[in-house]
């Protein structure tokens, strides 16, 4: 496959707030992105521009208010803006793939089995599955008596290295990362790194959120700058 | 992904004297899938599962149920004999009050054990056995399978209700606040209970609750109802980060500030 694995055609998004007297707050306007595979694009821009913003609405998690968001998904190109919620679940599971910032802990779930079901709702066999899990997990220093715990009296590190091992283990085609080194140690850092990069030789498309300039230095490809929206600044200041 | 929605309904009103309960209602559910309605007290969350289930006539609209034989059924059309025998076999219950899913004179395993009788179970031995898997799934000690449930704690209880449900794998199960009467901590417990269990039975849940908490945790879409009306629907994640609609908005923002 050549050409884009994602891209973006004049997406736009606007916040309204009915709760302050339905107040708008422009971010996103006219947003062209297009990512190969193997590429890594980093966002770019003030605090605020709209890098997270972008990123959710990537994710489906925003919804865009205008323009397109294309993914190659089965070989075809879905309009995510146009899917509706069970394509979006199943663009989730089998292409598109997303680190946030933060763990969303589930009460209870071992760490072990956080990472291990994508990879089962993919159709993998669970005990492949928590085997490539263990592996992974080890591979980002969790010493194996944490795996079987649920990850929500882990440390910061503890519970990003969790999710990042959650994000890497399926081998999405289409990855987005938010901020995913940002509350480790250097040598887990440097997995990250590495992680990313197999990836992308892997032939993933790659959009992240790197505040670690040596990090996006190491990863990216090239950056992606969002101008901030002037009514955006202003309401923000 | 399958094609085919499980449920399906359109165009349902109902109105009690001058109150709108549901006011031009369409919604479908597919195989797997997790749904939610989310709305305050007096929306219409349980007015549209009664409806949805058969147990409440609309005053319009149709419900169009696929059966595991792959035939559509009208749920309003299908006639008693027809309704009790599907909540016998391909549908499930869980009602937010145990006593109202549960038979309490009788023992703990009597009651996952006659589910499985009035499907045709005839073994003794195999029944016994089977009840106390399920009481083993629910965390009930199988050791507790001859005792009353009206001796069980409030979440035990629920969770029996769950065990007494799911032990005739039905295909689609209608839960109203199955977390509602109950502390926080059983809650928690509950929950990731119904969370496991839903997934690996791969079961079409419609869920009814307030709490938002307990929608994300469970479901993969969220219908948003006010006054009768679905004001707002979408992927969970979606509805409740980015909500569009003014209600839904109020309805994330005050739980954030409680
Ligand atoms: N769910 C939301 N509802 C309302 N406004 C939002 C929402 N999410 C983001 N915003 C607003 O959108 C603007 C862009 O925020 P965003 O988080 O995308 O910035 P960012 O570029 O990621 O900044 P940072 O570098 O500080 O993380 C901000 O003004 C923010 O308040
Ligand atoms: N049998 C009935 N007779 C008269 N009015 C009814 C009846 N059942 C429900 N209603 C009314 O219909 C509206 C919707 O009720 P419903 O029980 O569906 O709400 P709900 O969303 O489930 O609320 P809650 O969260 O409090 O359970 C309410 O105004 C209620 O008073
Ligand atoms: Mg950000
Ligand atoms: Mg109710």
């Amino acid at each position: 496959m050549n050409g884009w694995a994602l891209r973006t055609e004049g997406l736009a998004k606007t916040f309204t707030l009915h709760l302050q007297g339905g107040a708008r707050l422009p971010v996103l306007h006219g947003v062209d992105l297009s990512v190969a595979p193997g590429e890594c694009v980093a966002l770019a821009g003030p605090s605020g521009a709209g890098k997270s913003t972008l990123m959710r609405c990537l994710y489906g998690n925003y919804g865009a208010e205008g323009g397109r968001i294309l993914l190659r998904h089965r070989g075809e190109a879905v309009d995510l803006t146009a899917a509706d919620a069970r394509l979006v679940r199943e663009v989730r599971r089998e292409t598109l793939g997303h680190v946030s910032q933060f763990l969303r802990v589930i009460p209870r779930v071992p760490s072990l089995d956080i990472v291990a079901e994508p990879l089962v709702a993919r159709g993998m066999a669970l005990d492949a599955a928590r085997q490539k899990a263990k592996d992974l997990l080890s591979r980002l220093n969790m010493p194996p008596a944490l795996h079987a715990l649920p990850p929500a009296t882990f440390s910061g590190g503890e519970q990003q290295r969790v999710n990042l091992a959650r994000g890497f283990a399926p081998g999405y085609p289409v990855l987005l990362l938010d901020e995913p080194t940002a509350s480790l140690d250097a040598a887990n850092r440097d997995v990250a790194v590495a992680l990313i990069r197999e990836a992308k030789a892997a032939g993933a498309a790659v959009v992240g959120i790197f505040h670690d300039t040596d990090v996006r230095d190491r990863v990216a490809d090239r950056l992606f700058t969002i101008e901030p929206r002037p009514e955006a600044s202003r309401s923000a200041a | 992904m399958s094609d085919a929605p499980i449920l399906e309904a359109s165009g349902l009103d109902l109105r009690f004297g001058a109150v709108p309960a549901l006011d031009g209602v369409a919604l479908g559910v597919w195989p797997g899938e997790v749904v939610a309605i989310l709305g305050e007290s007096g929306s219409g969350k349980t007015s549209l599962l009664r409806v949805l289930s058969g147990a409440l006539a609309a005053d319009a609209g149709e419900v169009l149920y696929r059966n595991a034989a792959g035939a559509l059924v009208p749920v309003h059309a299908a006639g008693e004999a027809a309704l009790r025998r599907l909540a016998r076999t391909e549908w499930g219950f869980v009602h937010q009050n145990p006593r109202d899913g549960l038979r309490l004179g009788v023992s703990a395993g009597g009651n996952v054990g006659e589910r499985l009788m009035a499907v045709g179970a005839r073994h003794y031995g195999g029944i016994r056995a089977a009840a106390a898997e399920w009481l083993r799934r629910v965390e009930i000690d199988p050791a507790r399978m001859d005792d009353l449930p009206r001796d069980f704690s409030g979440g035990m209880q629920q969770r029996l209700q769950i065990a007494r449900t799911l032990v005739t794998r039905p295909r689609l199960v209608f839960m109203d606040e199955p977390t509602g009467g109950l502390d926080v901590s059983v809650q928690a417990r509950l929950l990731d209970l119904i969370r496991a269990l839903v997934a690996d039975l791969g079961l079409a849940v419609l869920l009814v609750t307030h709490d938002i908490a307990v929608a994300r945790l469970l479901a993969h879409r969220l219908v948003v109802m006010r006054r009768g009306r679905v004001v707002e629907h979408g992927l969970t994640d979606r509805v409740l980060d980015d909500p569009q609609h003014e209600y839904t908005q109020l309805l994330v923002s005050s739980v954030l500030a409680a």
